[in-house]
């Protein structure tokens, strides 16, 4: 998780304002408060995440995403950031559309279902996968909407939503770097977008 | 340490310049009621002002009688040694509202004018009117900086008023199941109440007093339509369902059947023996008018000028100050770019949840302190 932090950390410029969808305890936000000087908001649906944000003197709306959205107006953010919960989103390009207009920019990161790991053990075993990241059953995953990061790319060319950057999420930076972006949808975990509209 | 001193203090101010209320009207010579636990610090920077919901008192903590654990204040198990707001590090005070009935001056006290109780003759009084009054003893005390101003319901009305009123005192406000607006369903409510108690022919437009009477039945009635909107559908459910008071079948006559009717009654019996009357229509009133955008112009404008941080907390169940009132509170604060944390307490209990024993609840106001 600390290496998906570190790359939204690096796509958020100095002093920006910033809204934290599903920003869950309140980790990334109070590192982007510490190392970027960022103010802003998170929003998150479950009590005992507020709990830990107030303990570390965030400022949070507990409700549902579109909720936390709809009040403000367009580009009241610099930085808008859906970390890892756009796979158990109702409805997502109505929130991707949401997000694009009350930021300037939006950085999406979701499991990659594309990963080849995962499409190994739906080959071999049969079952839906299951990892450390994603560890639910069928039945009680939270994760609704199953996506890969070609889905994603086919998504935003048919809504018209630019990608600023996509980020492959390796441990080792040199593949950050060089790795080919054509072949992330078979070897990245996650997805890491920067979009714009 | 040992023993929490539960005194209850009490000063006059407005003597010589008398307090210039929202309707116009002057009252002079007003009396407060207050509690302090815990210990003023050397910078007066560590102080929680504690505001009481309807007909609390300045009772908010400790035993009034040593030896009866049921004499506690109104929100002991918030208060205290170690407790949510910790009175080791902070200064608690509360006071009872300008126009209650509890030490205070309201419409039962003298009318220095012509010697006879107030009754309606007592001026109108707004919410902002009982956060001028608590100024008055903050003055008194020689504090200038509220590190945490918080209350439920009528508390959390004045908590809101405090910051637009004197935003520079006020570091953080914690609102609970309160508004920025009452609504009209809450104003219903309340006009029926005030009917009840002013349609008892015991009340003698108020000067029941004089004729050595109080107007039992409509009072109680008023309480019993007040504890109505305090409770919730499901808490009612779980706590009475239709269980029968003391019998096996139903009486198949006008008496009461049901426990949710005697417990009603009960509540309402109770009321009738510690407040006052004529006090629960100022007191109601003063919520009724309760409209900060009316008052400033806007939501926007009545919190701009403030720079403290905010906890907005709802209760889900409660339909009397609903969550999406305090919700509409915390998203005018986020256009503004205020430092503002919204959260729903979930809980069944209605209204008075946050009077209830509540872990959840307590525990988020103690993170919330200690983080400022």
């Amino acid at each position: 998780m600390s290496i998906t932090q570190n790359i939204i950390i690096d796509c958020v410029p100095e002093g920006s304002r910033v809204l934290d969808l599903g920003c869950g305890d309140g980790s990334l936000l109070q590192r982007l408060i510490e190392e970027k000087r960022v103010t802003g908001y998170g929003v998150d649906n479950q009590f005992s995440n507020i709990q830990h944000c107030v303990a570390r003197g965030l400022s949070v709306y507990q409700g549902n995403l579109n909720e936390g959205l709809q009040e403000f107006r367009p580009h009241s953010f610099d930085i808008v950031i859906l970390s890892f919960t756009l796979q158990e989103v109702m409805d997502p390009v109505y929130l991707l559309k949401e997000m694009l207009r009350v930021g300037k920019q939006v950085i999406v990161t979701f499991p990659n279902f594309g990963f080849w790991q995962i499409r190994l053990q739906y080959l071999l075993s049969g079952n839906t996968p299951k990892s450390n990241s994603l560890p639910y059953e069928w039945y009680n995953t939270p994760n609704i909407r199953v996506l890969t990061i070609q889905d994603f790319k086919d998504l935003c060319k048919e809504e018209s939503i630019q990608i600023q950057k996509e980020l492959p999420l390796f441990n080792a930076p040199f593949l950050r770097k060089f790795f080919p972006k054509r072949l992330t949808n078979l070897f990245s975990q996650k997805g890491v977008f920067l979009l714009t509209k | 340490m040992g023993m929490v001193d539960s005194t209850i203090h009490t000063m006059t101010c407005f003597t010589d310049a008398p307090l210039e209320l929202e309707s116009g009207a002057t009252l002079r010579d007003i009396t407060l009621a207050y509690q302090t636990h815990g210990a003023l610090n050397e910078a007066k920077d560590n102080v929680v002002l504690v505001c009481h919901p309807l007909t609390g008192t300045a009772h908010v903590a400790g035993l009034s009688d040593p030896n009866n654990p049921k004499s506690a204040g109104w929100w002991d198990q918030v208060i205290g040694s170690g407790k949510a707001i910790n009175t080791d590090t902070h200064f608690v005070i509360c006071i009872n509202s300008l126009g209650s009935c509890k030490g205070s001056t309201g419409p039962c006290d003298i009318n220095p004018d012509t010697q006879k109780p107030f009754g309606l003759e007592f001026p109108v009084i707004t919410i902002g009117d009982m956060v001028r009054a608590q100024k008055a003893v903050l003055d008194h005390l020689g504090i200038q900086q509220i590190k945490m101003v918080i209350g439920g319901s009528m508390g959390g009305m004045q908590a809101l008023e405090w910051v637009c009123m004197f935003p520079d005192m006020v570091r953080s406000c914690v609102p609970i199941a309160a508004t920025g607006q009452v609504s009209p369903q809450t104003i219903a409510f309340d006009a029926v109440g005030r009917q009840a108690i002013r349609g008892d022919s015991d009340f003698h437009d108020g000067r029941y007093q004089e004729h050595n009477t109080t107007p039992h039945h409509g009072l109680g009635l008023a309480r019993m339509i007040g504890h109505i909107t305090y409770l919730s559908e499901s808490s009612m459910s779980q706590k009475f369902g239709r269980k029968l008071q003391e019998k096996n079948d139903l009486s198949y006559g006008m008496d009461q059947d049901f426990q949710i009717e005697s417990y009603l009654q009960y509540q309402g019996d109770k009321f009738v023996s510690r407040f006052d009357a004529n006090s629960y229509l100022y007191l109601t009133k003063a919520v009724s008018y309760f409209d900060l955008p009316k008052k400033y112009g806007s939501l926007e404008k009545a919190f701009s000028p403030s720079n403290a941080r905010f906890l907005v907390i709802s209760i889900s169940s409660d339909w009397l100050y609903t969550p999406e009132q305090s919700k509409i509170v915390a998203r005018q604060l986020m256009r503004l770019n205020k430092e503002v944390t919204y959260v729903d307490v979930d809980t069944h209990y209605g209204h008075d949840a946050f009077l209830i024993d509540n872990p959840d609840l307590f525990r988020l106001i103690n993170v919330f302190l200690e983080s400022l």
